[in-house]
């Protein structure tokens, strides 16, 4: 192979990795990357039973249930319009309590159901999961403005 | 006056920075009368952002809070270790010790390298001091950490308890000498591009830079894997965060950029190659400043939300990048051609070494800006662990089977029908491990089986480059990329087995029950409260038995104040197979009495570190043959070992 032609192939290589690269990245995130919902926009799409979603929103008061085990727990997430019925098995984060934000990563059940994998609550002022930074569910008037765009 | 003193060194240091970049300048037309000063001003400038980075740590110590960054972030009653490496557990005092690094990084030069001619060095020195010119910019303008408060609190807000570890005093500062060590080669190789000096001698010149930075940045990400790991209280050892991927793009390029670097040094080849490496490299780095400081991520890293210092930090990336860009796309035509070479050879092996590492890199970029982009449009997405380990896993495990080989190969041209023993070897290996994991141990995913397997393979294959060689004669760096390699497939075995074969059990627990996970019979003895220096804590404790011995285990739920916060702190216990990994929660207001436990068997999980630092410690070993070699006339070395 000439010199020019070895240059020259090199950077075809690269570009078709790069290229591939691309690729594997789109059709990963495809499958992949979940979408954010909240209850009020949940109930209005139709969202398949086992795809990874997340979902956030508010812990309704009093619906936070503990099962006989001890460890799985089921409660409501709910914004101003709609409510969701979430299970979750394991540890709650510290600041998951009833009233106050939370987001979950999961799938949603066949019977309606959503199973989070995991929980993150709204810890304090420095450390607030992105999604509920632009909604407060504290406030009435920003989440129907939030809600209804 | 303190705060005062800090603030002018780091005007001083500025101008300094600006001393040497109009030095810099009159090189270009032709002799320059300015030329001089460049050198010294790198070591004063050096110099001043030590004097700088002091009196903020002393501010940090003596908890002075008049200072605004003192009093929002530290508190009198932290301990002593913590209130220092509070200094920089903050934006601001994190930022002073970035451009700190990057600063004494252009002195290190100034003062060590004797490999490369005047001018390229001066060249050199002149792209660093442009480079920090931006971010004591960023600094002064907007992030100024010596800002006084008026009147001054009695007692300061202090700082996030999860970064209130030991971890806190060794991470940040590792691996942004790792980050901004990497600036080194960007200023190297502009200035190569610059002064048409691109070529083995040059190559010679940066790649112990190189080499250092590398070796700092995988400690740095072995030991924020291993903090996270126990200080999280998850149970995981690596989250796909934006930071964590901040951290990790600049290692897969370095990476790249140090086996490329070798090419050039050793056989004239790659050399725009490399060159467009080094500059990916620091662009990398810049990006991940960008991701972490600009607050558009939340995470314990980001620690304040200013979208101001977000633009200004992304004008300056994107303003460097595109300028080094433009260099390389003005200039690249003027850099000869390196010498040719065959597929099957070692330029072979490393160019294979390359795209997988960019490959990788390329789709964790884009699983990391891709929330990012898609916000901006509106979508709220988030992408995490399932995506990046469907897409990476397999390039990593391509590039394992590449890397049984590449090693072994000749220079220049090779033939892999020599190697056919070997690597009849090395599948009987992995088929064998593949196939016996896969047989007697069910319900083990197919990453975790490959994984084991190729890495069992490498384990071995590591150390055939030393076959037939003199070992007395043989130089370090040869042994340091085998002990590397060797360092890989250690980790790359412990992730697998991590992976492939945890075992979890979570439930309540009443004191005097028992419970069990993998072969452990785990009993919550009791439970109790304890109270430490800045916080309250309820500790539990659990007696683990296997067949043979008891060990105890004190898992910590804490409540601190000031920030007022809860965190968990887990209790390992470390064996040589494994740990058991366990974490007790906060009681129920409404609770029965019962008290919720969760336990992990994480078999050889502590290879994963082990292994990251045999690889960084391989690095060591090369960066001493390298040091220690006399730099030689280009003429005979040419033909030199790797």
């Amino acid at each position: 192979m000439k010199p020019k032609h070895q240059r020259l192939v090199l950077a075809v290589i690269a570009f078709v990795a790069l290229i591939g690269a691309g690729f594997i990245a789109a059709a990963a995130l495809k499958e992949e990357a979940s979408y954010f919902y909240t209850p009020t926009t949940m109930a209005n799409a139709k969202i398949e039973p086992g795809k990874a979603i997340r979902l956030g929103g508010m812990v309704q008061k009093g619906s936070i249930k503990r099962d006989a085990d001890g460890v799985s727990i089921t409660f409501v997430v709910q914004d101003r319009d709609a409510t969701q019925t979430v299970a979750y098995r394991g540890i709650t984060p510290d600041l998951f309590v009833e009233g106050s934000g939370v987001v979950a990563d999961g799938r949603l059940r066949p019977d309606g159901v959503f199973v989070a994998d995991s929980l993150l609550a709204k810890h304090d002022e420095n450390y607030v999961p992105k999604e509920l930074a632009d909604i407060d569910m504290n406030t009435a008037e920003h989440t129907k403005d939030t809600l209804s765009k | 006056m303190i705060a005062e003193t800090g603030l002018a060194a780091l005007w001083l240091a500025a101008a300094m920075a600006l001393l040497q970049l109009v030095g810099g300048l009159t090189l270009i037309r032709g002799e320059g009368r300015l030329t001089p000063v460049i050198k010294p001003a790198a070591l004063i400038q050096g110099a001043l952002c030590v004097v700088s980075f002091a009196s903020l740590m002393w501010l940090f110590y003596t908890t002075d809070l008049s200072v605004l960054l003192v009093a929002s972030n530290s508190h009198i009653d932290k301990p002593l270790i913590f209130k220092l490496a509070g200094t920089w557990g903050n934006h601001e005092g994190s930022m002073l010790l970035w451009v700190s690094v990057l600063s004494l990084s252009g002195a290190a030069i100034a003062l060590l390298e004797k490999r490369i001619d005047t001018r390229t060095l001066q060249a050199t020195l002149a792209v660093q001091a442009f480079v920090a010119l931006g971010f004591f910019a960023f600094l002064l303008f907007s992030s100024n950490p010596f800002e006084r408060l008026f009147p001054a609190p009695v007692e300061g807000a202090g700082l996030n308890p999860l970064l209130q570890d030991i971890g806190l005093a060794f991470h940040p500062p590792t691996l942004y000498i790792g980050y901004v060590g990497l600036s080194v080669a960007f200023s190297f190789a502009v200035a190569a591009m610059l002064t048409r000096q691109v070529g083995p001698a040059f190559a010679r010149a940066m790649r112990p830079w190189v080499l250092g930075a590398w070796i700092f940045l995988t400690v740095g990400i072995t030991a924020g894997s291993y903090w996270a790991y126990y200080e999280l209280g998850w149970g995981g050892w690596w989250f796909w965060d934006p930071v964590e991927n901040a951290s990790l793009m600049p290692w897969l390029a370095a990476t790249a950029l140090l086996h490329s670097v070798s090419v050039l040094a050793t056989r004239n080849a790659l050399r725009a190659w490399t060159i467009m490496l080094a500059l990916v490299a620091f662009a990398m780095s810049m990006a991940g400043t960008f991701l972490v400081r600009s607050g558009i991520l939340t995470s314990v890293h980001a620690f304040a939300v200013d979208p101001e210092r977000g633009s200004f930090i992304l004008a300056l990336m994107l303003m460097y990048t595109s300028l080094a860009f433009l260099v390389f796309a003005t200039r690249i035509g003027t850099v000869k051609q390196g010498e040719p070479f065959q597929i099957i050879s070692r330029e072979g092996g490393i160019v294979a070494n390359n795209i997988f590492l960019s490959v990788i890199l390329a789709i964790v970029l884009i699983g990391t800006l891709y929330p990012l982009a898609a916000e901006a449009m509106g979508d709220k997405i988030s992408v995490g662990p399932p995506y990046f380990n469907k897409a990476t896993v397999p390039i990593a495990l391509l590039l394992m089977i590449a890397l049984l080989l590449g090693p072994l190969l000749r220079w220049r041209r090779d033939e892999l029908k020599r190697y056919k023993y070997w690597l009849v070897a090395f599948f009987a290996v992995s088929l064998w491990t593949g196939v016996a994991i896969w047989r007697f141990v069910p319900g083990v995913g197919i990453f975790p089986i490959l994984g084991l397997a190729l890495s069992l393979a490498l384990a071995i294959a590591a150390w055939v480059p030393l076959k037939g060689r003199n070992l007395l004669r043989t130089p370090l760096p040869v042994f340091g990329m085998v002990i590397a390699h060797f360092g890989l497939a250690v980790s790359v075995f412990g992730m697998a087995a991590e992976s492939g074969f945890s075992r979890e059990t979570l439930t309540a627990l009443a004191p005097g029950e028992t419970t069990k996970v993998a072969d452990w019979q785990v009993k919550l003895d009791d439970v109790r409260p304890v109270v430490g220096d800045n916080w309250v804590a309820t500790e539990g404790q659990l007696v683990a038995r296997n067949k043979h011995k008891n060990f105890v285990l004190r898992p910590q739920s804490r409540q601190f104040y000031r920030p007022e916060q809860q965190t968990s702190e887990a209790a390992l216990l470390t064996r040589w197979n494994g740990q058991l990994y366990a974490v007790i929660a906060q009681p129920d207001e409404n609770g029965d009495g019962r008290w919720q436990v969760r336990l992990w068997w994480k078999p050889f999980v502590t290879f994963i570190w082990f292994g990251g630092l045999l690889v960084a410690f391989g690095g060591a070993i090369a960066l001493l043959g390298r040091m220690f070699r006399r730099p030689k006339k280009p003429a005979v070395n040419k033909w030199a070992q790797a």
